[in-house]
């Protein structure tokens, strides 16, 4: 998970709470972040990503069948693990934002909500969860496939981007909102025009590590027959058997897209602290 | 004591407990009355409730026992409109509390156009003016990491002015700042003092005291030791305690 720690430096002192804190986002999951101090030209990031790249491209060239074929055959799923991804992060923010403000609520009910959701979520994996939604829910209410998934996804990484939301909007000092209310905003106005916006480039970067994580846990929608990356690699296989060639195709470009996304994730990082919010 | 009329901000009877069951007492009774066009400087040992006192004259504390009016309206009444009140009392922070997010020029206008719904081209006019006001004309681009202490702390100043306050608070305005930006500020704020603007501060600049205070409240363990006009507090305290804070700082 990711954990976003205000590092409070050298405070004047008193009234420590309303003094700025310096910012960081500590990034502790697997989503392959490269370390910037690793700059070498050869560097793992490299090897990964450019050798799964020659890989892909040389493959098809040396031994076009099954290689090329599976190429061809692969990107509509390529084109639904995407959508999947794109739009379980996108309703999973709505959900996360919801969440996160109901976890620094005061009201006590919101609160608990908050909180029992994100135990809830959080303690039933995710494949249970696909699971769940489809085939036991499915028995009241059939959804199709795509929709199932989408929601399971969105349901699930919703409890995980509270948790980002809460530590993003705790780690905006309290002084702000001080000097919003005493400049006669309401809490609603404050929270809207100060606080939220400080908070959304806070969680950038870890939103993008949810991104890639949602992207990899998106191929067990695959269970449910939605037609992504994973799926049309086994049907491919189920085919022709060449299970090795499909998979190894496969793995690659699941490879080559989060090695990607995670470079840029740590370029926004970086552009984040650039910003710097003081 | 009852509630005078002639104030601007009028303290009666002040109490703020914390803990469990109230054993930190705070604030143990005051009473401060501030007339239209005073400056008034608390002083005092740390822990001795001055800012907890200015807090709660914009009700960023509440109080446990007592009452605050602001212009005639009683801040301490649970029913009141607080942030009518907030309009009116301009604050100003020890860490500045700039918003990161918004220039200069955005951080003064954003309360106007937010909560007074004024127009962008307006609420710009007025800004400018008071970045100009400040000495800080240049600077209505620039964000506040930008900025140097002494800086941003005058911005913070133009901001609570950008809503036309009828009283300032300031809560050691200076104290987070290097030496050579003290005086940057304490002239902006001795200006808003000539401009006859009623000012509440938190704050041990003495030499501010004695140009600009009318008078000057000793605060110690949540109490008003003694209140006089600087030069008759500084030179010739009454109250043993007064006498050795002083001897501590001067």
């Amino acid at each position: 998970m990711a954990e976003i720690i205000p590092k409070r430096g050298d405070d004047a002192p008193g009234d420590v709470s309303s003094s700025p804190a310096r910012l960081t986002v500590n990034v502790s999951d697997g989503a392959l972040i490269p370390d910037r101090g690793e700059r070498s030209l050869f560097s793992a990031w490299r090897i990964s990503f450019f050798g799964a790249i020659v890989l892909l491209v040389t493959l098809p060239i040396v031994s076009p069948s099954p290689y090329l074929e599976i190429l061809r055959f692969i990107p509509d799923g390529v084109v639904t693990t995407f959508q999947v991804t794109i739009l379980s992060i996108l309703i999973s923010l709505v959900i996360g934002l919801i969440t996160g403000l109901g976890r620094i609520s005061r009201n006590v009910v919101l609160n608990r909500i908050a909180t029992i959701y994100v135990e809830v979520i959080r303690g039933i994996p995710l494949l249970v969860q696909l699971f769940y939604i489809y085939f036991a829910l499915g028995q009241i209410v059939q959804v199709p496939r795509l929709t199932a998934a989408i929601l399971a996804m969105s349901i699930c990484y919703g409890a995980y981007m509270g948790e980002i939301f809460r530590a993003g909007l705790q780690s905006v000092p309290k002084g702000q909102m001080e000097a919003a209310l005493a400049l006669g905003l309401s809490r609603r106005q404050a929270l809207r025009k100060v606080i939220l916006p400080q908070t959304l480039l806070i969680i950038l970067p870890p939103v993008g590590n949810e991104f890639i994580a949602l992207l990899k846990d998106s191929s067990l929608v695959s269970i449910i027959a939605v037609a992504d990356l994973l799926r049309r690699g086994r049907e491919f296989a189920s085919v022709t058997f060449e299970y090795f060639e499909a998979y190894t195709v496969v793995a690659l470009v699941y490879l080559v897209i989060t090695l990607f996304l995670s470079k840029i994730v740590s370029y926004l990082e970086t552009w984040v602290q650039k910003r710097g919010v003081q | 004591m009852a509630y005078n009329s002639d104030t601007r901000v009028c303290i009666r009877g002040a109490r703020k407990q914390f803990g469990a069951s109230g054993e930190i007492v705070a604030l143990n009774g005051v009473d401060l009355d501030v007339y239209p066009g005073e400056v008034v400087l608390i002083i005092g040992p740390s822990g001795s409730g001055k800012s907890t006192l200015l807090r709660s004259i914009n009700r960023l504390e509440t109080l446990s026992a007592g009452d605050i009016w602001v212009d005639g309206a009683r801040v301490t009444d649970p029913a009141i409109d607080i942030r009518k009140i907030r309009e009116d009392v301009g604050m100003v922070f020890q860490a500045f509390n700039l918003f990161p997010h918004l220039s200069a020029l955005q951080n003064l206008t954003m309360a106007p156009r937010t909560v007074k719904r004024r127009e962008k081209t307006e609420a710009d006019r007025d800004a400018r003016r008071l970045l100009e006001r400040v000495g800080l004309a240049d600077k209505e681009h620039a964000r506040p990491d930008e900025l140097s202490g002494g800086q941003q702390q005058r911005v913070a100043i133009a901001r609570a002015l950008a809503m036309n306050p009828k009283v300032m608070l300031f809560d050691e305005p200076t104290s987070a700042l290097d030496p050579e930006m003290i005086k940057e500020v304490l002239d902006v704020m001795l200006d808003l003092a000539k401009e006859g603007m009623t000012m509440i501060v938190v704050s041990h600049e003495m030499g501010f005291a004695r140009a600009a205070a009318d008078k000057v409240v000793f605060m110690d363990e949540g109490e008003v030791v003694e209140v006089g006009a600087p030069a008759e507090l500084f030179d010739s305290a009454v109250e043993e305690r007064t006498k050795r804070f002083l001897d501590h700082i001067l």
